[in-house]
């Protein structure tokens, strides 16, 4: 393809700036792919690089520091409490006897079952003098995983504070040769609502999402190389094991015969992309339409009109949705209203959510009425911010309402908003919600239902997930399998979008 | 003269088009306005029907009275509300003082990290957070704080990962000039006596914004509630339960509780929401451009 210097490329038209960067973008993947394994190259040279610095370091603090700092290699905070830094000191020396006990007393055990993830299963023994059989318990591998991921974690935060600790010391014997004072304790804890205060602000926060969200989601990613599942629960029923990438092959080839998950992946996730474009890009052009419309000069009662829309925001939505979900049902207050009235007779009920085609487009236009109110909260404050004598001066020029929406409204909405489009697109592929409490993924698609869990027509990738955890079978692995496979999704489209978007915004810019 | 007129005819002309299409976006607002109230004035006016407790064609009761009210009062119905309504107050708190230490961070201090970490949570995003669902269970199951004792394990699953949810008030604390910290630094203020005496005060719509968006949050929770109460009633909050009415084999006697208890829950979070509508709009408007 043709290649543009800055200077042609200014001079093209907009439809061909954007023509330009989405061929230049897709003429770049090869580049992009390789350049992105280059980096992985220069990421782990430099990690090693890093690595064998730290180590010298580590090694030459060893060799010039005095006794204490050596002592210190073996007694984390000895050096702090031998030159005086005792808080510091004992806090070291608290992590190093917690987690040398934790070591001897669980983590070496988790650790050594971690490769097999449990030896002994549940085994029944026979029983002689009651003539029955007993069964026992054995290893538990979802223990074994769970404070097998733990125990990794620990040791490499151990590994951390022990080279804080080597770095302490190097630092406190520079301080002490130029003749200066160490911090006190007192000292110390004032920095942290001072100058550290910003470690202290985030200790809770990111332990919170470090436990609830980072290590659970470690664990998923790990199970999604086990057959972790209902029937091998670990403990109970059948221990799990590792099965390498046997998930990953089972959802995605295409010749795995009754367990066609592939077709039904394929078709879960198409939909999954028609859903979201639709519901996002509906919503925002006609929300943006009423914001319009609202803010037109003349126009009364602008506060009503807006709180009458925000209903929708306010009413939480298991009610709404749920109170639609029955209205539209077979025998719902729609279509008893018809029969009552003769419009449709029995048995001609119109198939709101019994018809695959139907039942997709009601959600659609049901989210609508859920999310138009958001946009024109967001249009309405944009739509304020544009100067007036824009509108001005192309009224003068002779534009007609359609191509002022077209030249100045449309392009300074998306220029704002184009980031949050992103979000919003991202945020409809797992909207669970409205999926979920509208139809509950139904009609059902026969044809995939073999696969886990009772796909149906209007099930996003993320209700399809829901539906294996809960499902009888409870395929945990194949929900992990699943999850990974929304994150690349997500991930791909992310990375297409800031590529090709007009401006990547810096946010130092609004500060 | 000719002119003039002309002009003047002109002039009327673009008047009536302006009414014409004023008088168009009235019509259309009307109707969207209808289309946007019905469903709810139908909740209201099932709520209130006496003759039969199934769906039925018609939406004006025959027979009135408050039956579906008091009959809430023999069911679980207060108890889940109670359970929602104290994971609200706990995760309104909570939420609000992780999320502002989050972002007032993110905004304000620059560190080695900052970079690295926003990047990561952005990835961490991605994920889809049901993913996490099947572990937690099995912990707060250990823990013993699953079914019927699942009011605080919710409210441990709500807070605990909420500093992901930054963005917004970020965006926030971004627009306040950062000369005032400054000036509050040189007069010898320590960083978090700059957080207390000069931010906070001036976040207060941010502020508002999260603890009402924290608040709702308990409501409308559908998926992490079921999961974790697991069918246990004592442990529900309000949508698994009102919920659990319309399935197949209650519906045909639930119907008209559920549209009560519908009510019952939408009331004070409706009054809430549009006394604060204020800070709600400056929140979610700021937060989209922000991006």
């Amino acid at each position: 393809m043709k290649q543009y210097s800055d200077l042609e490329y200014l001079q093209l038209s907009k439809g061909q700036k954007f023509g330009y960067r989405v061929t230049s973008f897709f003429a770049g993947i090869p580049k992009a792919i390789g350049r992105f394994f280059l980096g992985i190259g220069k990421g782990l040279k430099n990690a090693g690089l890093a690595v064998a610095r730290e180590a010298k370091d580590i090694v030459q603090t060893f060799v010039q520091g005095d006794w204490k700092t050596k002592l210190s290699y073996l007694v984390m905070g000895f050096g702090c409490l031998a030159r005086g830094q005792i808080l510091r000191g004992l806090l070291f020396l608290l992590f190093e006897a917690v987690f040398v006990g934790y070591m001897i007393m669980a983590g070496i055990y988790w650790l050594s079952m971690l490769p097999s993830l449990g030896k002994v299963g549940p085994h029944s023994t026979y029983d002689e003098i009651y003539d029955t059989y007993t069964v026992g318990y054995g290893d538990n591998s979802f223990k074994i995983l769970l404070y097998g991921v733990l125990t990794i974690f620990f040791i490499i935060a151990f590994i951390y504070t022990w080279r804080l600790n080597v770095k302490q010391n190097k630092i406190a014997e520079g301080i002490l040769k130029s003749g200066k004072k160490l911090r006190s304790g007192k000292e110390d804890l004032r920095s942290m609502v001072d100058d550290k205060f910003h470690t202290t602000l985030l200790a809770l926060p990111l332990t919170g999402i470090l436990i609830f969200t980072v290590m659970p989601i470690v664990f998923m990613i790990l199970v999604a190389f086990t057959n972790y599942s209902g029937a091998n629960d670990g403990y109970i029923n059948n221990l799990f094991h590792w099965v390498g990438m046997d998930n990953f092959n089972q959802l995605l080839s295409w010749n795995s015969g009754n367990n066609a998950y592939s077709a039904t992946f394929g078709e879960v996730l198409s939909w999954t992309l028609i859903w979201a474009f639709f519901a996002t890009f509906s919503n925002y052009f006609l929300g943006m339409l009423v914001a319009m419309m609202i803010n037109k000069k003349g126009i009364h009662l602008k506060k009503l009109w807006r709180t009458i829309l925000v209903m929708t925001i306010a009413i939480p939505q298991f009610i709404s949705l749920l109170y639609v979900s029955k209205m539209f049902a077979k025998n719902g207050l729609i279509n008893l209203f018809l029969l009552d009235h003769g419009l449709i007779k029995l048995g001609g009920e119109l198939p709101f959510w019994t018809d695959p085609t139907w039942a997709r487009v009601t959600v659609i236009l049901i989210n609508i009425w859920i999310g138009i109110p958001y946009l024109m909260l967001i249009a309405t404050g944009i739509l304020m911010n544009i100067p007036a004598d824009l509108y001005e001066s192309a009224k003068i020029d002779g534009a007609n309402p359609w191509q002022q929406y077209v030249k100045i409204t449309l392009p300074y909405m998306l220029f704002i908003t184009g980031p949050y489009l992103l979000t919003s697109f991202i945020g409809n592929m797992n909207n669970f919600n409205v999926i979920f409490l509208l139809t509950g993924g139904g009609p059902t698609n026969s044809a995939a239902s073999t696969a886990a869990g009772n796909v149906g027509f209007t099930d996003l990738l993320i209700t399809w997930l829901f539906k294996i955890t809960t499902g009888e079978q409870a395929l945990y692995y194949m929900a992990s399998v699943v999850g990974i496979m929304v994150f690349v999704v997500v991930g791909v489209i992310a990375l297409i979008v800031y590529n090709v978007m007009p401006s990547v915004k810096n946010e130092e810019d609004f500060q | 003269m000719a002119n003039e007129k002309n002009s003047m005819k002109q002039h009327m002309g673009m008047r009536a088009a302006n009414a014409l299409s004023n008088t168009v976006i009235y019509v259309l607002l009307v109707v969207i306005s209808v289309i946007w109230l019905l469903p709810f004035v139908f909740i209201v006016l099932q709520s209130f029907r006496m003759e039969s407790t199934s769906q039925v064609g018609y939406v004006v009761p025959h027979v009135w009275g408050i039956g579906n009210y008091t009959n809430l009062m023999n069911t679980s119905f207060p108890r889940w509300y109670l359970n929602t309504f104290i994971m609200a107050l706990f995760t309104a708190a909570l939420q609000t003082v992780i999320v502002l230490c989050m972002s007032y961070t993110l905004s304000r201090f620059r560190f080695k990290l900052r970079k690295p970490l926003m990047q990561f949570m952005l990835i961490l995003g991605f994920f889809p957070g049901m993913l996490t669902m099947i572990i937690l269970y099995r912990v707060l199951k250990d823990l013993g704080l699953t079914q019927a004792n699942a009011v605080p394990g919710l409210i441990l699953v709500y807070i605990a990962s909420s500093g992901m949810g930054y963005y917004v008030s970020k965006g926030f604390f971004d627009t306040i000039p950062k000369s005032l910290d400054e000036a509050a630094r040189i007069d010898g203020a320590t960083r978090a006596q700059v957080l207390y005496k000069i931010i906070l005060p001036l976040a207060k719509p941010i502020v508002i914004y999260t603890v009402l968006t924290a608040f709702m949050g308990p409501w409308g929770d559908f998926v992490f509630a079921r999961y974790i109460s697991f069918g246990a009633e004592a442990g529900m909050n309000v949508a698994v339960g009102l919920n659990s009415w319309l399935s197949q084999d209650q519906i045909m006697n639930k119907y008209t509780m559920f549209c009560a208890g519908g009510v019952i829950v939408a009331i004070p979070v409706v009054i809430l929401f549009m006394c604060l509508q204020k800070y709600y709009v400056e929140g979610v408007t700021g937060g989209a451009v922000k991006g």
